[in-house]
C-alpha cells in the first residue's frame, strides 16, 4: 500500500505492505540505523523514534499506523539546537558506554523534556523507563537529561 | 605541572555512538548477503534419529555437521561443545543446523519447515540431581593448615547452605557474526570481546591455519562476559556456511533467540562446616561449592576455580579445606559472566558470617573486621598477600558516607539496611598470565601514536583508558594516539579481553612502552616498540596444588545498601547503595565510576529482580518482558566513593575494576533485607514470593 508520510523533515511516499515494521522500513529502505534493534518486542527502546514529537518504539509500529505521520530518527534530530545540546550533555554526564541503547535515550530525552522542561526526578525516571541500559546504571543518563536542562534553558 | 592521570576527560567514541554513526555488525552493509538462521534443538537430552529437509528453493542451503571441514567442536578450554550437533542434543536450543539463504524470510520459514525426529533420552535438570547421579565434570580441592585436626578442636560446629539462581547478560546489542572469502582468506566480522579466541576456534573449525583467518570485532554494544567464549561458537556457523555458499553471510540473533541459546551466569549451592573457638572465632571451614554448568563444560572449570580461590573474600582462616565442583545438567551452557564465579562464593561467605554473627547477637561489622585479611597474610590458596590493604579505611568512609551506625539503630520495621565486604582477584586467575604472556605494539609515525592491541573496546571504555595512558605518558593530546582496529591480521595478542586485565596488565605494558617512545621521541621519526607481559618474580603459582598467588593482587570494596519492603506485597526496593573501593588509581574517574555504577545496578539486578529457572530444561523466561533487568524507575540512589592505594605494578598504580562493583551488592541488599525482616537469607534471587514464603513459615 501507498503511505504518505513526513521522515526527517522530508515528505515520502512509502509503498509497502501495511505489516511491515517502521524499524525495518527505517533501517532497511532508508539506512537510518541510528534506530537500532535490541528486542523488536517493545522492551527496550534501541528503536525509539519521535512520532508527532513522542518517542515510540519503531519496532511496534506497522506501516498501516504511518499515514500522515511525521517520523523523526537520531539522524533527523542531529543537528537541531537541542540534538547539540542532549549530545553535550551525554558526553559531559559520561552517560554513553557501549552505545547501543543511546540513540534511543536521545530520543527519550528530547521527549520527556518536551513533557517537562523542568522534570522532577519521578518525571525522570518516568520519562526513561521504556529505555534499557544494561551498562550505566542509568545515574549517568539522569544527570544527563538534568545537564541538558541547565544548558538548554529555554529551548525546551 | 602535569593533570593528574584521574582527571575525567570526554570518551572518544561518544559522539559516534550517540548519533548511531558508529556501525555495529547490524548496520554493515554485505555485499549480497545471504541470511543464516540456525535450527536447534527443542529436546533437553535426545538422540536424533531422523531429520526431514524440505525440498529447497535454488539458492537455499542447508548445513549439518557433515559440512564442517575441520573438526566438530568449538575450541575453549574444554572443547566439548559440537558446533552442529552429531547424533545427541544436550540442551533445549542446541545448534543442529543451519539454514542459509538470500531472502530473510524465507530463510526463517524454511528454517520452521524442518522436522527433526528424537528418541528422549532420561534428562537431569538439578544441581542436586545431578550431584545425586555423579554427573560431575571438574571436582577440585585445595586445602590450607589441618582442617580435620582444628574440627576436633572446635568448641561449636555449624553447618549452612547458600545458593544463587541463573543470570542472562542481555547486553543490548544481541550476538551476531558474519563472513565471508576474500581470495584465499576467511574474514570474519562479530560482536566479541576476545579476537584470538575466535581465530583459535576457527582454526579448528575449518582446519585452515591462522593466517588464511582475519577476524575483526565490530563496534560492540555490551559483552559482560557473554561475548567471551560464546561467539567462537557463531563464528564457526558462519565461516563454515561462508565456505559452503561461496557467499558472504550473516547471522544475528534475534533478542528471544539469544535468551534461549546464549551462556548464562552459573547457578550455585555451597555448603559449609565451620568451627569456632571459645571467643566465637572461626577457626575452621570446610567449603562445598557447586556449579550448575549445564549441558557442556566449555569454560567452567576456570569459572569454577575463580569461585573457590575466592571463597574466603576477605577473610583470614588458617584451616580451610575447599572442594569445588562443575555439574552437567541437560540446561543451556553456562559460561563467563562479570565477575567469572566469584559472586556466587563471595555472596555465600558474605552471608554465612553475616548470618553467625547475628546468631552469636553480635554485630555483623566487628565480627567481619575481627578475621580481616591483613598485610602479610596468607589467601585461601596459601600466596602471600604483598601489598598494602585498606579495607578498614574503605569501611569507616562507607559507615561515614551511608551513616550505617545511626540507620541500624534507629531503622523503622520493614525498612533494613546491610553492608558487605568483598574482593577481587586482579588479571588471569592461577598462571594464566604467563601462559598468555600478552603482546602489545605501540607505533610511531612522525606526530602519531598507534596502539595495536587485541583488547576490545566493548562499552567499558577502553579505548579512550588505553589512549590515554599512551597520551598522557607522551605528554600528546588525546587525538594524536590511536587504537588499530581489533582484526586479527593486523595486532598482536594482548590476550582476551576479560578478567579486569585489560588496564592493569595491557595498559601497563603501554605505559611501559611509552616510556620507551618518549625517551626516543625526538630522535627517531618512526618507531615500533613492543611489550610481552612478565609476570613478577615475587610471585608463586603452582597449578597441581593450588597453591601460591592465585592474583598478582587485589581490589577491595565495601557496600552498604538500603531497602524498603512493601509490608504486604514484600516487594523489595533498594532504595540507595554507597560503595566506597580501592582499585589502585582511578585512569579516568568519570569511566571508573561509570564502570562502578553499572556493576552495582547488574549485581542489584542479580540479587533481586532477575529471575530466571529452567523448568525440566526449557527456561520459563524467554523474552525481555519476562525477564526484567533493572529500569530507571528500579534504581537505588548510589554513592560511590574511591581510596588511592596505589599498586607497584599497575599503571599509574591501577588495578581491577570492571568486575568488583558486580559483587558487593547482592550480599549487601541480602543483609539489608534481613536487617528489615527479621530473617535470615540464604538464597538469590530475593523475591517478594520467597520472602512471604519465609515470613509464612515462621509464622
Ligand atoms: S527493539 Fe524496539 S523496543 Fe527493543
Ligand atoms: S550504554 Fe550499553 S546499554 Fe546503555
Amino acid at each position: 500500500m501507498k503511505i504518505e508520510c513526513t521522515l526527517n523533515g522530508q515528505r515520502k511516499t512509502l509503498d509497502v505492505s501495511s505489516t511491515r515494521r517502521l524499524l525495518d522500513i527505517l533501517r532497511e529502505d532508508f539506512h537510518l540505523t541510528a534506530v537500532k534493534e535490541g528486542c523488536g518486542e517493545g522492551e527496550c527502546g534501541a528503536c525509539m523514534v519521535l512520532m508527532d514529537g513522542k518517542a515510540v518504539n519503531a519496532c511496534l509500529i506497522p506501516a498501516g499506523n504511518l499515514m500522515g505521520k511525521e517520523i523523526v530518527t537520531p539522524e533527523g534530530f542531529k543537528e537541531s539546537p537541542r540534538g547539540k545540546i542532549i549530545e553535550e550533555a551525554l558526553i559531559e554526564a559520561g552517560a554513553v558506554q557501549c552505545g547501543f541503547c543511546t540513540p534511543g535515550f536521545v530520543m527519550a530525552i528530547e521527549s520527556l523534556l518536551n513533557e517537562h522542561p523542568h522534570p522532577t526526578e519521578e518525571n525522570i525516571r518516568e520519562g526513561l523507563s521504556g529505555n534499557l541500559c544494561r551498562c550505566t546504571g542509568y545515574q549517568m543518563i539522569f544527570k544527563s537529561v538534568r545537564l541538558a536542562e541547565e544548558k538548554g534553558a529555554g529551548l525546551w | 605541572m602535569k593533570m593528574s592521570i584521574s582527571k575525567s576527560i570526554n570518551r572518544t567514541d561518544a559522539k559516534g555512538k550517540i548519533w548511531g554513526e558508529t556501525p555495529y555488525l547490524g548496520d554493515i552493509a554485505f555485499d549480497n548477503p545471504l541470511y543464516v538462521k540456525t535450527v536447534r534443538s527443542n529436546q533437553s537430552h535426545a538422540r536424533i534419529s531422523a531429520i526431514h529437509i524440505p525440498t529447497l528453493p535454488e539458492g537455499y542451503w542447508v548445513i549439518d555437521k557433515s559440512h564442517i571441514p575441520g573438526k566438530n567442536y568449538m575450541k575453549t578450554v574444554v572443547s566439548d561443545h559440537p558446533i552442529l550437533a552429531e547424533d545427541e542434543v544436550l540442551y533445549i536450543g542446541q545448534p543442529i543446523l543451519l539454514v542459509a539463504g538470500p531472502d530473510r524470510e524465507k530463510v526463517y520459514g524454511l528454517s520452521k519447515e524442518i522436522r527433526i525426529d528424537y528418541e528422549p533420552l532420561p534428562a537431569v535438570y538439578t544441581l542436586e540431581e545431578s550431584e545425586k547421579q555423579g554427573m560431575v565434570f571438574t571436582d577440585y580441592t585445595l586445602s590450607k593448615g589441618n582442617p580435620v585436626e582444628a574440627f576436633s578442636q572446635a568448641e561449636k560446629i555449624l553447618q549452612d547452605e547458600y545458593s544463587t539462581g541463573l543470570q542472562e547478560h542481555v547486553y543490548l546489542e544481541p550476538q551476531g557474526m558474519a563472513a565471508e572469502f576474500k581470495e584465499d582468506t576467511v574474514f570474519v566480522y562479530g560482536s566479541m570481546q576476545c579476537p584470538f579466541y575466535v581465530e583459535e576456534a576457527l582454526t579448528e573449525a575449518l582446519n585452515m591455519p591462522a593466517d588464511k583467518i582475519r577476524v575483526i570485532q565490530t563496534t560492540t554494544g555490551g559483552a559482560f562476559g557473554g561475548k567471551e567464549e560464546f561467539p567462537s561458537l557463531i563464528a564457526c556457523h558462519v565461516a563454515i556456511a561462508t565456505c559452503v555458499t561461496g557467499h558472504p553471510v550473516i547471522l544475528i540473533y534475534d533478542r528471544d533467540e539469544d535468551i534461549l541459546s546464549t551462556t548464562k551466569r552459573h547457578p550455585s549451592l555451597v555448603r559449609y562446616k565451620v568451627g569456632l573457638d571459645k571467643n566465637n572465632t572461626l577457626t575452621v571451614l570446610d567449603i562445598d561449592i557447586l556449579y550448575n554448568a549445564g549441558a557442556y563444560a566449555g569454560i567452567s572449570p576456570v569459572v569454577l576455580q575463580r569461585g573457590i580461590f575466592s571463597s574466603t573474600n576477605v577473610y583470614n582462616f588458617q584451616h580451610i579445606r575447599v572442594r569445588g565442583r562443575n555439574f552437567r545438567t541437560h540446561t543451556v551452557p553456562s559460561g563467563a559472566f562479570r565477575g567469572f564465579g566469584a559472586p556466587q562464593s563471595i555472596f555465600a561467605m558474605e552471608m554465612l558470617m553475616h548470618n553467625i554473627a547475628i546468631s552469636l547477637g553480635l554485630e555483623p561489622i566487628d565480627f567481619k573486621m575481627k578475621h580481616c585479611l591483613k598485610q602479610g597474610d596468607t589467601s585461601c590458596t596459601g600466596g602471600k598477600i604483598h601489598d598494602k590493604i585498606i579495607l578498614p579505611e574503605l569501611l569507616e568512609r562507607a559507615l561515614t558516607l551511608s551513616e550505617y551506625r545511626k540507620k541500624i539503630q534507629t531503622h523503622k520495621p520493614f525498612t533494613g539496611i546491610g553492608l558487605s565486604l568483598f574482593l577481587h582477584g586482579c588479571g588471569f586467575t592461577g598462571n594464566g598470565e604467563q601462559t598468555i604472556r600478552g603482546k602489545i605494539i605501540l607505533q610511531k609515525k612522525g606526530k602519531d601514536v598507534l596502539i595495536k592491541v587485541s583488547s576490545v573496546e566493548m562499552g567499558q571504555g577502553a579505548d579512550t583508558i588505553l589512549r590515554k595512558i599512551v597520551a598522557h605518558t607522551l605528554e600528546l593530546p588525546i587525538h594524536h594516539v590511536q587504537c588499530e582496529v581489533r582484526d586479527t591480521g593486523l595486532i598482536p595478542d594482548s590476550g582476551p579481553t576479560v578478567a579486569s586485565r585489560t588496564v592493569m596488565i595491557v595498559g601497563g605494558l603501554l605505559q611501559k612502552a611509552a616510556e620507551e617512545m618518549k625517551s626516543r621521541w625526538d630522535t627517531e621519526e618512526n618507531l615500533e616498540i613492543s611489550k610481552v607481559y612478565h609476570h613478577p618474580d615475587f610471585l608463586v603459582w603452582d597449578n597441581d596444588t593450588f597453591t601460591g598467588n592465585a592474583y598478582p593482587t587485589y581490589s577491595w570494596g565495601v557496600n552498604v545498601a538500603e531497602v524498603a519492603i512493601d509490608p504486604i506485597s514484600y516487594a523489595i526496593q533498594v532504595k540507595k547503595i554507597t560503595a566506597v573501593y580501592d582499585v589502585g588509581r582511578a585512569i579516568d574517574e568519570r569511566t571508573l565510576r561509570g564502570q562502578m555504577e553499572g556493576g552495582i545496578v547488574q549485581g542489584m539486578g542479580w540479587a533481586t529482580i532477575e529471575v530466571m529457572h529452567a523448568d525440566e530444561g526449557t527456561l520459563v523466561q524467554r523474552t525481555l518482558t519476562d525477564y526484567k533487568i533493572p529500569t530507571s524507575t528500579d534504581i537505588p540512589d548510589i554513592v560511590c566513593d574511591f581510596i588511592e592505594n596505589p599498586y607497584e605494578f599497575g599503571p599509574f598504580g591501577a588495578k581491577c575494576a570492571g568486575e568488583l562493583p558486580f559483587t558487593g551488592p547482592a550480599p549487601a541488599i541480602a543483609a539489608a533485607v534481613s536487617n528489615a525482616l527479621g530473617i535470615p537469607i540464604k538464597e538469590l534471587p530475593i523475591t517478594p514470593e520467597k520472602l512471604l514464603e519465609m515470613k509464612n513459615d515462621e509464622d
